[in-house]
């Protein structure tokens, strides 16, 4: 891999331990992934923040990193952290705090294109939230690999990230047709979809065919769900995602996704609402239109919920919904907006048995850690709750 | 015998080899404090990597698994070295932050378990010194 001579100096540690500990890790995954140079980045944005998963050891790295003099020069962003007993937050403050040290915007959120940190078009970033780096590549048509929180950070301190995979143009064209004969609709329909597809294709590029989504959260949770179960971090959708004309090439192979292969999932997911503790809205953090919606239903149905309800959201959205008013009607109907965290990086299997969602993103992690899981639309949900 | 592959990292070691024919999760795969490998689909699970070369096909899981390397090097219990045939971003840059020698692009079929191997992170190479072992 080609580097400029400032980039040569960087990596004798000329400019210090961290940056030269940074720039070590974006050659090595050059070399690796066979780049040919760096490329500037517009912004990062930083997985690996709950305490829940980066645990003492990242807190012992991140702190030496910190104490190096660390520092991001591109503008950087942060996943969800964890919640948890006092010990646990406790923890999940020095994480936070050291990230920030490093002049890291605390702004935990998986949805940072909804204020903090929005790309468009063309960009180059280094963002490594699956869904976050599904909805960059996917609805905005920014180019980012799916990083690892080390990598990301690594790019954020330099500003670079070695130029493979999905920032060149001939990575990003579809590698297999999707024909979506099955009903495909409401939100669910959705997670289905991508819970599916994630599981069969992998890492694939998919281009959709027969996809009408009503609203972008449709697609933002395809995404996701695709994301979680499989690693697919672009997928275009004809008529509809910025780059579908230029991704097809000849000889692509097709494959069909019927009402059946979708019904599987919603079958699996499918717990009683005596298993159910809680009730799951945003993953990835919901954006205002879903909100919105939530507090609709709610007034609809008419009576509080028996089982609690969380929304996760960004602040962003959470002071938008405080100053619409959507907030005071959902904490009326025991629901609850939750900023800056995220339940499935949470020590939740400590506190409930199961859990509904409209996430097939969620309803996967939720089940891998044992819990129980019912998967059903948002209105199902609110109008079907005890 | 001499296999030659890349350098990923700096450095050179002399161990015995601690071979796992399986990919390996750091995370939530190996202890930090004791360096014991509790991924339970592992081969090697209930082993200590602790001061051996650790040689395994490639890493898997989450990517938070490079902190796991750094933390098992700060509380002396990291392998000597790392040989893998392929590199992917977890163990590379896991290997970076902790500056545990690392080589890929090797024929680990050819190391058996228990043998003294040598790792030359520079020059890319691993030596198998035949006859010597535990």
């Amino acid at each position: 891999m080609y580097l400029t001579k400032e980039e040569e100096l960087i990596l004798a540690g000329e400019y210090g331990y961290a940056l030269q500990k940074a720039m070590e890790i974006l050659v090595a995954l050059g070399e690796i992934y066979r780049a040919d140079r760096l490329i500037p980045i517009k912004s990062a944005q930083i997985a690996g923040v709950s305490y829940k998963n980066i645990g003492d050891a990242g807190i012992e790295f991140l702190r030496d990193f910190v104490d190096a003099g660390a520092k991001v020069s591109v503008y950087t962003t942060l996943n969800p952290a964890g919640i948890g007993n006092e010990e646990f937050m406790e923890k999940q403050r020095e994480v936070l705090e050291l990230y920030k040290a490093m002049g890291i915007e605390v702004t935990s959120t998986c949805t940072p294109y909804y204020g903090a940190n929005m790309p468009k078009f063309g960009d180059h970033l280094a963002w490594s939230e699956s869904s976050a780096v599904s909805f960059a590549n996917s609805i905005i048509g920014a180019r980012t690999n799916r990083e690892g929180g080390p990598s990301s950070l690594a790019a954020a301190i330099v500003g670079k990230t070695p130029n493979y995979g999905l920032h060149l143009e001939e990575n990003r064209k579809a590698t297999v047709i999707v024909e979506v004969q099955a009903k495909v609709k409401d939100f669910v329909d959705y997670s289905f979809l991508g819970y599916h597809l994630g599981k069969l294709l992998k890492n694939d590029v998919p281009y959709f065919k027969g996809l009408k989504p009503e609203k972008t959260d449709y697609l933002k949770e395809l995404g996701a769900s695709m994301a979680a179960t499989g690693s697919i971090a672009l997928y275009h959708v004809e008529g509809e995602t910025p780059e579908y004309k230029t991704a097809i090439t000849d000889k692509l192979e097709k494959i069909q996704v019927d009402d059946k292969e979708l019904k599987e999932i919603k079958e699996k997911y499918n717990a009683g609402w005596d298993e159910i503790d809680a009730i799951l809205i945003g993953c990835p953090h919901a954006s205002i239109h879903e909100i919105k919606e939530v507090a609709e239903l709610l007034k609809m149905r008419g009576k509080p919920l028996r089982v609690p309800l969380f929304i996760t959201a960004s602040r962003v959205v959470r002071y938008l919904a405080d100053s619409l008013g959507y907030t005071e009607v959902i904490e009326r109907y025991n629901g609850k907006i939750v900023v800056d965290a995220c339940l499935i990086v949470s020590p939740i299997k400590s506190w409930y048995k199961g859990i509904a969602t409209n996430s097939g993103k969620a309803s996967f992690y939720f089940s891998s850690a044992g819990l129980k899981v019912r998967l059903d639309n948002t209105d199902r949900l609110i109008f079907e709750a005890p | 015998m001499k296999l030659k592959g890349r350098r990923i990292t700096r450095g050179k070691a002399k161990g015995v080899a601690l071979v796992s024919r399986r990919p390996l999760s750091f995370l939530g795969g190996i202890d930090p404090k004791t360096g014991i490998v509790t991924d339970v689909e592992s081969d090697i699970k209930g082993e200590s990597v602790k001061d051996k070369i650790l040689v395994f096909p490639r890493g898997k899981g989450s990517t938070v698994g490079s902190y796991v390397i750094y933390q098992l090097k700060k509380n002396n219990v990291a392998p000597k070295a790392i040989v893998v045939e392929d590199a992917e971003t977890i163990v590379a840059t896991g290997a970076i932050i902790a500056e545990i020698p690392m080589v890929d692009k090797i024929d680990i079929k050819k190391i058996k378990n228990g043998q003294i191997i040598e790792v030359d992170a520079d020059k890319g190479e691993v030596i198998i010194h035949e006859g010597e072992g535990i």
